[in-house]
């Protein structure tokens, strides 16, 4: 098997992340979509890393669970805020910037 | 340059098992279904982290995403509630199809761009991984990209204030006490004494099952609301005349058959005993007791 392989697939993930993130309503089940795209991308990085034989590809892949890390801190905290004014989780209801 | 057969093997096999993860992700009506198949393909992809020698990554990748986000994901899943099933109606009209196809154009521009791209080379990480994966890592992280490293440090501690800033709600008043409270219920005159308690019948005295007013129809009031806003009540009146019926049928069954076997076992007691007094009259009061109760009905 080629290791190309493991960029089709990330691609492939990547791709259904992004359509999960336009069809998808609830904003949590948005959030993980993200989440998908993100840990997509982690794939491909490793997988160049072991292409070109250095770690930077590793290197980025961990920065990228970092960021992904205080992104999902901040993003469910929002969530959370604005469910207890809405009572909903649902993206449509957020079309308003007040409350 | 091909890797071993049994990569091969493994990736085929867990590949599948991603993209169906990915796809039950994305399709799942409710968010916790979403979650877990999220957590399913991030498992997948940890596995085939180890494979390509990223060893630290595919430990991070447990702890952290399966371990860490995943359950920070759930613990939101619960809050918000997990009967907030969003509607799988389109409120833009072709919206849900555009998307699809959005998606598909995408997909296919990033494969063929893959499958053109001269990708023929591979190195593997003989050399970069020769002196222990972590200890490479390690110096890159503490040389090359020390100042990323630091930054990430201010993100994260930005991103834990930031999210105790947003959930963080500052009380303005203070709380009613239980006087205060049973003050208001008797001024306002609704429902002054406690609730009443769930539960019908001696079968059913679980939450969840509604008490049953005089004439037969469930009463919202025994059921707590959390229940009742997630619609997680069983409603038992429906079923209430066969169900008594069977209960009466089987009671009588029980009755006859308990009389017979008290009648036996004092017999028996008797036989066995004649040093047992006092547990001999015991049992003659009881088997006494017994035979009254028959001879009356």
């Amino acid at each position: 098997m080629n290791p190309v392989n493991y960029l089709y697939l990330a691609a492939l993930l990547f791709t259904i992340g992004g359509a999960g993130v336009m069809i998808r309503r609830n904003a949590i089940i948005v959030f993980m979509c993200v989440e998908l795209m993100l840990n997509a991308c982690n794939l491909a990085f490793v997988t160049f890393a072991r292409l070109h034989d250095n770690l930077d590809g590793q290197i980025f892949a961990f920065f990228t669970m970092v960021v992904a890390a205080a992104e999902v801190v901040v993003g469910l905290a929002i969530i959370v805020t604005f469910f207890r004014s809405r009572h909903s989780a649902s993206v449509d209801d957020a079309s308003l910037m007040k409350l | 340059m091909t890797t071993s057969t049994g990569e091969a093997i493994q990736f085929w096999i867990l590949a599948v098992v991603a993209v169906l993860g990915a796809i039950g992700t994305v399709s799942m009506k409710k968010a916790v279904h979403s979650a877990l198949s999220l957590a399913g393909t991030m498992i997948v992809l940890a596995v085939f982290y180890l494979a390509q020698g990223a060893y630290f990554l595919g430990v991070v990748q447990i702890v952290v995403y399966t371990g860490a986000i995943m359950m920070l994901f759930l613990f939101v899943v619960m809050l918000v509630g997990i009967t907030a099933a969003d509607s799988l109606k389109e409120t833009i009209k072709g919206q849900r199809c555009a998307a699809v196809l959005c998606g598909l154009g995408f997909g296919i521009l990033l494969i063929v761009g893959l499958g053109k791209a001269s990708l023929h080379s591979f190195a593997g990480l003989g050399t970069a991984n020769s002196g222990g994966n972590v200890e490479g890592l390690a110096k890159l992280i503490f040389t090359t990209y020390v100042w990323a490293f630091e930054l990430t440090g201010a993100l994260l501690i930005t991103a834990a204030v930031g999210a105790m800033v947003l959930t963080h709600r500052e009380r303005t008043q203070q709380a009613a006490t239980q006087r205060e409270l049973s003050e208001q219920r008797v001024r306002e005159g609704t429902q002054v004494p406690p609730l009443p308690a769930p539960g019908v019948y001696a079968r059913h005295n679980a939450v969840d099952i509604p008490g049953l007013l005089p004439d037969g129809t469930a009463s919202e009031l025994t059921v707590s609301r959390t229940l009742r806003a997630r619609g997680q009540i069983r409603d038992v009146s429906g079923e209430r005349l066969t169900s008594l019926a069977e209960l009466e049928r089987r009671s009588e069954n029980w009755l006859e058959r308990d009389g017979e076997d008290e009648t036996n076992a004092v017999n028996g007691a008797n036989a066995v005993n004649g040093a047992n007094g006092a547990n001999g009259v015991n049992g003659a009061n009881g088997s006494n007791g017994a035979n009254g109760a028959k001879g009356g009905r």
